[in-house]
């Protein structure tokens, strides 16, 4: 790695921020003529739409359109959707509302505060229809139907079988079964959607500018609906957005209804989603109901699994769901050494809003539901849950290794780094936490979580739900590109491109690290550009920031572009200092011999030589100083025809261990201590590094005790301000001890592997673990509130 | 979400605001910090016609030590109590449970009266106001009238307030020789109370109990410290409600594990 | 009596940031829109309007509060202070600012605004805080990147030190 990577360089992000000058959506000056939009919404969580009368709404001063579900209709095509079944979905409820909150009309005016009047006129008669809500009680043969084309809501089902289970259970002493439940939760940005459309009649074409986070997948999805070539959709990304954790993907319908907005009304149209829209209608993460089983020896080694994983994506399956219920395919077995595995994956729809993927990404789901069962395991048995976690673990010496459902993981030493994080008297300072308050009658617990975190997507991998059949007819599907350009001016100034979208993991700070240290530049000599415009960028259809794939991903592109571009330079750069190539080096803001430094130009001298005097240039070397990375990791292959998916690049490994408390008179759980492990490869800005695991763990926290949708019987919405669904603040979020194991990617030129979803995965499974142990039961729901302990402790009494 | 339109007054005395709402009455809304009533108005809860600034009353801004009770006007916020020298001494009460009201940013502007007027079931300052058997003077063009938190707490949301009445200031007792504490339980610090107890007590064990967030409003109770079953059966009578934070189950044991604590705490202050 | 109707649109003036700006608004428009649209200020952001999440924090004749719960004509005449105005006018960062900076106190920064006018009234009433009055503070904003602790940190990095972070360094727009 060269100089610059692996130190805390402070953001360059950062001045502009703090000065209140960054550029979000909302900031951005909108062209003259702009309306404003406001979306209404359905209040019934299952229904006919009779009839919508608009007619007040635009009799209403300062109203210029109100657009329904037939208007959207007739003007654009569904959305295209994984999977093949009749769920048809356009940016409008069309005769039927699925969920409270789902648009049904917006309202176009000349101010947002007209646009809130004018949809409080607008009349909708609705046929109340009976909502299902629960997950399991979708299944049903005789529940309420979401759509009844598809003449199910379980719409989709899919066995998967590695090595051999039956032989795993049958000679095994212990069969332990459990069934965990996964909340469904959002981590709400405090930025919310803002979309400014355009449409250029002239051209038909439209221009948007959106805060989308990608996957740049979606923008086929996008045009296609619009019933446009991808080139007539110009997508803009603003230079700043205030965070996604996987959120701002679902604004792309929200693209489409302002686009056709902007298409009927002759204007642009810009949309500010709030607070309230969000929390009922913008994307959560979905819930999960796992019945898990293993096959155990007497001394806990797991011979074989069994998952059943039946996912709720709520009314609708938005593209590219269900992701979160494949993006951890291949690491179902975790950070254990399982060969025989059964894994059942089911869809189901429900009348709630439709699920997505948010950090995490299907790990909080998966690892809910397997270290709650190696916890048990522990108890069954009698063991010490952590010798049963270590039986079980991958041996370092199996690396790479390729898991039962065909991950491979590219490097580790689980139980080096589980022994350096119990090492330095942690383990027995927890040990002495929790017999000291036994000891005074208290409850405490200790929990441990084990996690193999998944970074960069192979895209295939949503191919896995289809059967190798369906595979094989449509075309294998896979890999993922990245891509970063590094230019350099005719004054030798530096400008890093990438295709990556902002949302405050420091991506800036980062390429320019990475680019400076490959030239020999400082980082302020590097300008990072990363406002997204899908008609001028350089995309695929992974580019964008999501699944954590700037680490293992856009930063390998960005230094394999400025690898290109170190080398030419030094070509050129040989022949004016009349040396050989191989004795040039890039250090100090200059061009220099590394024999005899004093024969040196500078930088920017050597850099113009292309620009101003390409007859100086060597033989036969193309002049432009562009340099395009572009990064496609061959280990990224399609399903195999056995169901076999790596499903990501790199993976890193998280160990946890905490105590909590119950407090006994408020039924708090409070942690007390809390140890998290992480081993995500080299490093590349510890500082960066460690605010993205604080931002995690706080999620993970926030998973575990306070934040959750909840609905009523008839599907309304409870959770619906600030006030009802618990974002922690300060006050709420425990202190985290950090430790870091470096275990390099051999897959990439840098080693690092992206580390920011990682305790969304484990810090839940941990903190369940450890309200397990204290207050010895068996089921978990989280979060694990002062309602649901209290109910425990009354249940136990 | 933006709030529906309204019209905006603000008043330069006290005798223009009385005239606005006698005439507007229960069309009206007075507007004094702003941090219950705007978010209302922002979720297009309410629907008010006209919005009666009282924040720049200068006459409303005062606190008054009336000897045997403070008097707080209507215009002083929650940080200006709290920054009074003499509030410890004083109001020891309030003192303890100012800090779990709302956050610094919402004291700054959020005030006292605002607080007793909107009248949350498990709010702090109505909580104290009830337990110090304190009072709320209301005025209006008919006159004035001075209402005992007993008599102005009605249920939840819901006071004696007319719709012509100002609330010109709340007057809190002054309480000697007794210990006093306060508690709470909240799902995040600074959120409305699932329960809110306060107690003032004599080193005797003679205690006051007061209670929020079990009912519509705040309740007290004359609770004998010695007796260990007397405020698990106050609890079990009261029985408590459910919502999405809270059952009404969990509300009882908070009420017997908070009010035996703060209780004791009282009573070992006034020793 | 300052009385204005429903629909009715009234020049507001007042002072932002040192400079006396005015612009037009109806009674209901909030504070954070008069700000951010009305006088182009966008650095005061708007995260939640109804008071929870504390990104719209200005100040208001030096106090913090929430611009989302504040009406445009409450602030009349009314000396207000945002974010744009803690950089000295060349640029350099103010004391609080490059503690933010040198504790990767922000990620995205969309709540950094709020947090940073909230702490420039309150150190200048208490000028060291200890941890728990900091995390006391700051309890009155959301923050979804950071975890909070690097906040934490740069407040007490200005508040062990003898130069406390003053509003007014730089009076811009």
């Amino acid at each position: 790695m060269s100089g610059q990577l692996g130190k805390s360089m402070l953001r360059k992000e950062d001045p502009a921020l703090l000065s209140g000058r960054g550029r979000y959506a909302d900031d951005l000056p909108i062209p003259a003529g702009t309306l404003h939009a406001h979306v209404v919404r359905s209040p019934h969580a299952h229904a006919e739409i009779v009839r919508i009368d608009t007619a007040k709404a635009l009799a209403h001063p300062g109203i210029l359109a109100v657009i329904t579900g037939e208007d959207v209709r007739k003007l654009s095509d569904p959305f295209l959707a994984a999977i093949k079944v009749p769920v048809t979905q356009w940016a409008l409820a069309v005769k039927r509302v699925r969920y409270v909150g789902e648009p049904v009309a917006l309202v176009v005016a000349e101010s947002r505060y007209l646009a809130e009047d004018g949809a409080e006129l607008v009349e909708i008669d609705y046929e109340p229809l009976a909502a299902v809500l629960d997950p399991l009680a979708a299944c049903e043969p005789d529940a309420p139907l979401l759509h009844p084309e598809a003449k199910t809501n379980q719409i989709s089902v899919r066995d998967f079988h590695y090595g051999d289970t039956e032989a795993a259970f049958a000679r095994a002493d212990r069969r332990i079964a459990m069934t965990v439940e996964f909340p469904r939760l959002s981590f709400t940005p405090i930025e919310c959607y803002v979309v400014v459309a355009q449409h250029n009649p002239a051209k038909g074409s439209y221009d948007v500018l959106a805060n989308f986070q990608g996957p740049f997948s979606l923008h086929p999805v996008m045009a296609r609906a619009l019933r446009v070539a991808g080139p007539k959709l110009r997508l803009r990304i603003p230079p700043d957005s205030g965070g996604s954790f996987g959120i701002k993907l679902s604004v792309f319908p929200y693209v489409v209804l302002m686009a056709l907005a902007a298409k009927i009304t002759g204007r642009p149209v810009k949309w500010v989603e709030d607070r309230i829209e969000h929390l009922v209608a913008a994307s959560c993460g979905p819930n999960r109901v796992t019945a898990i089983e293993a096959a155990v020896t007497k001394d806990g080694r797991i011979l074989g699994l069994k998952l059943d994983q039946l996912e709720d994506y709520g009314a609708f399956l938005r593209a590219p769901m269900p992701g979160p219920l494949y993006r951890m395919h291949g690491a179902v077995t975790g950070a254990y050494d399982i060969e025989n595995v059964d894994v059942k994956n089911r869809v189901v729809l429900t009348n709630k809003m439709p699920a997505s993927l948010i950090r995490g990404f299907g790990g909080p789901q998966l690892y809910l539901a397997l270290e709650r069962l190696m916890a048990r395991i522990a108890v069954e048995l009698r063991l010490d849950p952590l010798d049963v976690i270590r039986r079980n673990l991958i041996p370092a010496q199996k690396f790479p290794y390729r898991t039962a459902a065909g991950a491979l993981y590219d490097s580790g030493d689980y139980l080096r780094a589980v022994e350096k994080a119990i090492g330095g008297g942690r383990l027995e300072d927890l040990k002495r936490r929790r017999d000291a308050a036994r000891g005074a009658g208290r409850k405490y617990g200790i929990g441990f979580a084990v996690v193999v975190e998944p970074t960069m997507s192979n895209m295939g991998y949503l191919s896995t739900l289809l059967t190798p059949q369906a595979r094989d007819k449509a075309g294998p599907k896979n890999g993922a590109v990245s891509m970063a350009t590094v230019n350099i001016d005719p004054l030798g100034a530096i400008t890093v491109t990438a295709d990556v979208t902002v949302q405050g993991q420091s991506h800036e700070t980062v390429l320019a690290q990475i680019v400076a240290g490959e030239l020999g530049l400082k980082t302020d000599d590097v300008e990072v550009v990363l406002e997204m415009d899908t008609a001028k960028d350089q995309w695929s259809i992974a580019a964008g920031t999501y699944s954590s794939r700037f680490a293992s991903g856009t930063a390998v592109a960005a230094h394999l572009a400025a690898v290109q571009m170190r080398d030419k330079l030094k070509a050129i750069g040989a022949k004016q200092l009349n040396i050989l190539p191989e004795d040039v080096e890039l250090a100090g803001g200059k061009v220099r011999s590394r024999s005899n430094p004093d024969n040196a130009l500078p930088f920017g001298r050597v850099a113009g030589t292309s620009h101003w005097s390409p007859v100086l240039l060597p033989e036969g070397m193309a002049p432009a100083l562009s340099e395009t990375g572009i990064w496609s990791p061959p280990e990224l292959e399609p399903p195999s025809h056995d169901d076999r998916i790596n499903t990501s690049l790199t993976y890193g490994f998280i160990f946890d261990m905490c105590g909590i408390e119950i407090d006994p008179l408020s039924y708090h759980v409070r942690v007390d201590r809390y140890v998290t492990m992480h081993d995500a490869g080299r490093i590349m800005n510890p500082m960066i590094a460690e605010g993205q695991i604080r931002g995690a763990f706080a999620q993970g926290v926030a998973a575990a005790l306070y934040e959750e949708f909840t609905y009523n019987e008839e599907g309304a919405f409870l959770s619906g301000t600030f006030a009802d669904y618990l974002v922690p603040t300060v006050s709420e979020i425990p202190a985290v001890e950090i430790l870091h194991y470096e275990s390099p990617s051999p897959l990439t030129p840098l080693g690092a592997k992206g580390l920011a979803e990682g305790n969304c995965m484990s810090t839940p499974a941990c903190i369940a673990n450890a309200i397990a142990d204290a207050l010895g039961v068996e089921d978990i729901i989280l979060p694990a509130t002062p309602r649901r302990i209290h109910a425990m402790l009354d249940r136990t009494k | 979400m933006k709030p529906r339109p309204f019209d905006y007054a603000r008043p330069d005395t006290v005798e223009e605001a009385l005239a606005l709402l006698a005439e507007y009455g229960d069309e009206a809304r007075v507007l004094a910090g702003g941090q219950s009533l705007v978010p209302m108005l922002n979720l297009r809860l309410i629907e008010p016609g006209v919005l009666i600034d009282i924040s720049r009353l200068a006459a409303l801004d005062v606190i008054r030590d009336l000897g045997d009770t403070i008097e707080i006007g209507a215009a002083v916020t929650q940080n200006t109590l709290m920054a009074w020298p003499q509030l410890k001494q004083k109001l020891p009460l309030v003192a303890a449970a100012l800090p779990f009201v709302g956050h610094f940013q919402t004291r700054n502007k959020g005030t006292v009266c605002g607080s007793i007027a909107h009248a949350d079931p498990s709010s702090e300052l109505p909580l104290a106001l009830a337990v110090l058997g304190g009072t709320v003077v209301l005025r209006s063009k008919r006159g004035e009238r001075v209402l005992a938190a007993e008599a102005f707490q009605q249920d939840m949301l819901t006071t004696a307030r007319a719709p012509d009445e100002l609330i010109v200031a709340a007057r809190f007792p002054v309480v000697e020789g007794k210990g006093v504490a306060f508690d709470e339980v909240a799902r995040r610090h600074g959120d409305f109370a699932i329960v809110a107890v306060a107690a003032i007590a004599d080193g005797r064990g003679a205690a006051l109990l007061g209670v929020g967030g079990m009912a519509g409003r705040p309740l007290v109770r004359a609770i004998d410290g010695n007796d260990g079953a007397a405020i698990p059966a106050w609890a079990e009578e009261l029985e408590g409600y459910e919502d999405l934070h809270a059952t009404a189950a969990l509300r009882r044991d908070l009420l017997c594990n908070l009010g035996l604590a703060v209780v004791a705490e009282a009573i070992r202050c006034a020793a | 009596m300052r009385r204005v109707n429903k629909n009715e649109r009234v020049r507001i003036a007042l002072t932002l940031n040192g400079r006396k700006l005015s612009a037009e608004a109806e009674p209901r428009m909030l504070l954070c829109d008069f700000i951010r649209h009305a006088l182009g200020a966008t650095g005061t952001h708007v995260g939640c309007e109804h008071g929870i999440c504390g990104s719209c924090t200005v100040l208001i004749d030096g106090v913090a509060g929430r611009s989302c719960l504040t009406l445009a004509i409450q602030a009349e005449g009314r000396d207000i202070r945002t974010v744009e105005s803690l950089a000295a006018p060349d640029g350099a960062l103010n004391p609080l600012q490059q503690a933010f900076r040198n504790n990767h106190a922000l990620q995205c920064g969309f709540c950094t605004p709020g947090i940073l006018m909230s702490f420039t009234d309150y150190l200048a009433r208490n000028p060291h805080p200890s941890e728990g009055e900091i995390r006391e503070v700051l309890s009155g904003h959301l923050c979804r990147c950071t975890g909070y602790a690097g906040i934490v940190r740069a407040v007490e990095e200005v508040a062990s030190s003898s130069a406390p972070a003053r509003a007014g360094e730089g009076d811009h727009p």
